[in-house]
C-alpha cells in the first residue's frame, strides 16, 4: 500500500542522516517511538519528537534503553508501526528485549548511530564495530535482517525498507547507520506519499475461534493478531507452541527456534541487496558498507588508475549475509579487501565464504575517524601483487 | 450394590470465572497452597463484576512465579522479559489508547530489577493497573532475597537473616506520584476483588499491593508452616486501615500487616496531559493517536 501523506514530507532537502531516518521511519508508518537520548543518535528521536504530535504520532522518553526496547516490542503489538534509536551503549542494554521481539515475531526497526566502543568509547565519532552484535548481540539462536545506509538519502530509502521488511518476515530489524552518515548533511529527496510503497502489518483473517497465533498458513511466518482485536491470544519469550503457550521440551524448541532461523535463511536472494560494480571481470574485490563504501571508493578509483581490476560490493542489507554472491566471487577473484572501522568483523564472514579459496584482507581501525583511502589501496595492490 | 442406590452424581457447576481463564492449560504451575491463585480468581471475578469490554484489556507479566499470571487469564496476554512488564505495557498503552492495561507481576519483577520503571511509570501516571503479587522472595529462581525481604527474614541468600531494608512499596509507589495504592493480602478475597473492581474503573497508575503466601520457599525457610498457616497469620495480623499514612505501612518480619486502601486521588494521565498540552500549544495542528492504534493497520 502507499504511504500517508501525513508522515511525508514530499520535496528536496537538504539533511543529515539522522533527521532523514527519522523522515523515512515517519513515512513508512511509524507512529510509536520510544528511546532514550545519547550521541550521535538524538537528533532521529529530536526530528520524530518535534513532527509526531501534527500525525498522531506518539514519542516517550523512556527512562532507559532496556524499557525503550520493551516498549516497542509492547506498541507493535497494538499494529502501530514502532521504532527505537539508539547508539553502542543502549544497544547493549536492549539486547535482551530484542531476543524478545524475536521470540514473539514482532516487527519493529532498531536504530543504531555507531560510535566508537567498547563501553562509553568514542561518543561523537564514527566507528562500525557493532556489526557483529546485531547479529548476535542477544542470547540464544536467532536471525534478524540488518542494513546500512551511505548517505543520508539511504538513510530515508533504506529506513522505509526497514519497515517493509520488518512486517514482512515479522523480526526486528536493524538499521546500523554510523556516526558520518547521521552526521553527514547532503541532499534528500522525499517522494510524493503514492510513489512510497509501505508494506502493512499482515492481519490474519481467521475467525476468532480457529486463530492461533504462531499457526502457519502456507508462509513461514505466521499471521498477526494486534491486541484489543478480540483474539485474545497469548504469547511468551518462553519457548512456546503454535498457540503461543509456552512448552518446555526439545521437540518445541526446534520447532519454534528452527523457523526463526529459516524464515530469514530460508529467504536467500529476496533478501540480498547489494551495489556491485565492476565485478565481472575483477581480480580484486571490496567489500565494504556505510560510510566506508564511500571511502573505499576513492581507494578503487586509485587502483583502477593502477591498473588493477577491481571490483565492488557494497552491502546495503548486511545482515542476512550475500552468501551466493561472495561464494560464486571467491572462485573467479583473486582476493577481496574488507575496510571496515573495526578490528575485524565483516571481514569474518567473508572469509568463512571464501573458505580458502582466495585470500581476505582486512582494512580497519577502531574508529574515531574514516579510513585514509591509501591503506585501503595498499591492500588493494598487495592482493592484486599475490596474485600475480 | 443395589442399583437403586447408584444416583447421577450432581452436576458440577461451572466455575463462575473459568470464561476468564485458559482452562486448557490447567493444572497451572503454582504449588499447593501458594497464593498466586488466589489473585488471579480476583482479578477474573473483578473483570466479571465490571464487566469491561474482554477484547479490549490486556494483561502484562514479567518472569516469575507471579509472572505466569498473563498466561492462565483468557486476554490478550503478554509474558515478557524479567522488570520489563511496565514498560512493554506502555508501549501497549500509548500505542492503542483504548486498551486497558494491566500488569501482574511479582515483587522481585516490578520493584527489584524493574524498580526503575515502576517509579517512572507513576511519576507520569501512565494509565495502567499494576498488581503486585508479594512474596517477600524471588519464588521462581528457589527463595533467593528480595527488595521486599523483611529485616531478619530468611533467604537462600541471606541464609542468617536478612540485614538489607526492604522497600514499603505503597510508599514508594504513593511518593513516586501513584493515585491509587492500595494492599490487601490473599486472605482478604472480597476485599482484594473489590479494590481491583474499583482500579479498573479508576484511571492513571494504580498500584495494587498483595502479600502472599510461599509456602515452598519464603514459609519453609523461615518456618512458618504451610499456606494455611500463612492465611491464618494474615487473619491474626493483617490490621485494615484505609487512609494511612503510607509511609506508616512498612511491614517487618511476622509483624501486623496494614491492609487498606492508602490513595484515591484524581490525576490528570499521562496520555490526557499529552493531549491537553499538544491541545493548547499546537491547536488545530495536533493530531493525536487514534484510539484504536497508529496509521497502518489494516
Ligand atoms: C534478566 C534476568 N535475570 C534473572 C532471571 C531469573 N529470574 C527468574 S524469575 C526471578 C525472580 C522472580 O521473583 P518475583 O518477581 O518476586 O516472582 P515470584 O517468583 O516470587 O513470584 C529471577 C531472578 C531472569 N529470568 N532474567
Ligand atoms: S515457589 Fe512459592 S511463589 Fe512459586 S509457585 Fe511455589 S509457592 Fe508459589
Ligand atoms: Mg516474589
Amino acid at each position: 500500500m502507499k504511504a500517508d501523506p501525513a508522515g511525508v514530507l514530499t520535496g528536496a532537502h537538504y539533511l543529515d542522516g539522522d533527521f532523514a531516518c527519522g523522515e523515512g521511519a515517519m513515512a513508512a508508518g511509524c507512529r510509536f517511538v520510544a528511546g532514550y537520548p545519547i550521541t550521535p543518535s538524538t537528533e532521529v528521536v529530536e526530528r520524530i519528537s518535534r513532527r509526531f504530535p501534527t500525525m498522531g504520532g506518539t514519542f516517550i522518553q523512556m527512562e532507559d534503553e532496556l524499557a525503550s526496547m520493551a516498549a516497542v516490542v509492547g506498541g507493535s503489538w497494538t499494529g502501530t508501526k514502532s521504532m527505537t534509536v539508539t547508539s553502542g551503549p543502549g544497544f547493549s542494554l536492549m539486547m535482551e528485549n530484542i531476543g524478545l521481539a524475536a521470540m514473539m515475531e514482532t516487527p519493529c526497526v532498531v536504530v543504531n548511530v555507531q560510535r566508537g566502543g567498547p563501553s562509553t568509547g568514542l561518543p561523537t565519532m564514527v566507528g562500525q564495530a557493532d556489526m557483529m552484535q546485531a547479529r548476535w548481540g542477544s542470547h540464544g539462536d536467532y536471525e534478524v535482517i540488518a542494513l546500512s545506509p551511505q548517505s543520508p538519502q539511504e538513510a530515508f530509502d533504506l529506513t522505509v525498507e526497514a519497515f517493509n521488511l520488518s512486517e514482512i518476515y515479522r523480526v526486528p530489524v536493524m538499521f546500523m547507520m554510523d556516526e558520518c552518515v547521521g552526521h553527514m548533511t547532503e541532499r534528500v529527496v522525499i517522494p510524493e506519499a503514492d510513489e512510497i510503497e509501505v508494506v502493512p502489518r499482515r492481519l490474519t483473517e481467521q475467525s476468532k475461534e480457529e486463530f492461533l497465533p504462531y499457526r502457519l498458513n502456507g508462509h513461514l511466518v505466521p499471521e498477526f493478531a494486534r491486541a484489543g482485536d478480540g483474539y485474545r491470544f497469548h504469547t511468551t519469550g518462553l519457548t512456546h507452541d503454535e498457540r503461543g503457550y509456552p512448552l518446555m521440551s526439545a521437540d518445541c524448541q526446534e520447532a519454534c527456534v528452527h523457523r526463526l532461523v529459516d524464515k530469514i535463511r530460508g529467504a536467500g536472494d529476496d533478501l540480498t541487496h547489494i551495489e556491485e560494480d565492476g565485478t565481472d571481470d575483477a581480480e580484486v574485490v571490496v567489500i565494504s558498507y556505510g560510510i566506508t563504501a564511500r571511502v573505499a571508493r576513492m581507494a578503487i578509483t586509485m587502483a583502477r588508475e593502477r591498473g588493477v581490476p577491481t571490483g565492488s560490493v557494497r552491502l546495503i542489507v548486511v545482515w542476512p549475509f550475500p552468501e551466493r554472491v561472495i561464494t560464486e566471487l571467491a572462485g573467479r577473484v583473486a582476493g577481496f579487501v574488507v575496510p571496515e572501522l573495526n578490528y575485524g568483523q565483516i571481514s569474518l564472514e567473508v572469509e568463512r565464504l571464501a573458505a580458502g579459496r582466495c585470500p581476505v584482507w582486512h582494512v580497519g581501525h577502531g574508529g574515531g575517524t574514516v579510513h585514509d583511502p591509501e591503506a585501503i589501496l595498499e591492500k588493494i595492490l598487495e592482493a592484486a601483487k599475490v596474485a600475480a | 450394590m443395589n442399583p437403586d442406590l447408584v444416583r447421577d452424581p450432581l452436576p458440577i457447576p461451572e466455575h463462575p470465572v473459568t470464561p476468564y481463564l485458559r482452562m486448557e492449560r490447567i493444572p497451572h504451575v503454582w504449588c499447593p497452597g501458594c497464593g498466586i491463585g488466589t489473585v488471579v480468581k480476583c482479578f477474573a471475578s473483578a473483570l466479571e463484576r465490571t464487566g469491561v469490554d474482554l477484547e479490549k484489556v490486556s494483561v502484562v507479566s514479567g518472569i516469575g512465579c507471579s509472572g505466569r499470571t498473563a498466561g492462565y487469564l483468557r486476554l490478550d496476554g503478554f509474558h515478557t522479559t524479567h522488570g520489563r512488564a511496565i514498560p512493554f505495557a506502555t508501549g501497549l498503552k500509548l500505542g492503542r489508547p483504548e486498551l486497558l492495561v494491566s500488569v501482574v507481576s511479582g515483587d522481585g519483577d516490578l520493584v527489584g530489577i524493574g524498580g526503575n520503571h515502576f517509579i517512572h511509570a507513576a511519576r507520569r501516571n501512565l494509565d495502567l493497573l499494576v498488581i503486585l503479587i508479594n512474596n517477600f522472595i524471588y519464588g521462581m529462581t528457589g527463595g533467593q532475597n528480595a527488595p521486599t525481604t523483611p529485616l531478619m527474614a530468611r533467604s537462600s541468600t541471606m541464609p542468617f537473616g536478612n540485614f538489607e531494608p526492604p522497600f514499603n512499596l505503597p510508599h514508594l509507589a504513593a511518593s513516586s506520584g501513584a493515585p491509587y495504592v492500595a494492599r490487601w493480602t490473599c486472605l482478604h478475597i472480597r476485599r482484594l476483588t473489590w479494590a481491583i473492581e474499583e482500579a479498573i474503573q479508576r484511571k492513571g497508575f494504580r498500584f495494587i499491593e498483595v502479600i502472599a503466601p510461599c509456602p515452598t520457599l519464603y514459609s519453609r525457610l523461615n518456618k512458618l508452616g504451610t499456606g494455611l498457616s500463612g492465611m491464618r497469620f494474615y487473619h491474626d495480623k493483617a490490621e485494615i486501615r484505609h487512609g494511612a499514612d503510607t509511609r506508616e505501612v512498612a511491614i517487618g518480619f511476622q509483624e501486623p500487616i496494614i491492609c487498606g486502601k492508602f490513595v484515591d486521588e484524581e490525576r490528570p494521565t499521562f496520555n490526557e496531559l499529552m493531549d491537553s498540552h499538544y491541545g493548547k500549544v499546537l491547536g488545530e495542528k495536533y493530531v493525536p493517536m487514534p484510539a484504536e492504534g497508529g496509521y497502518l493497520h489494516g
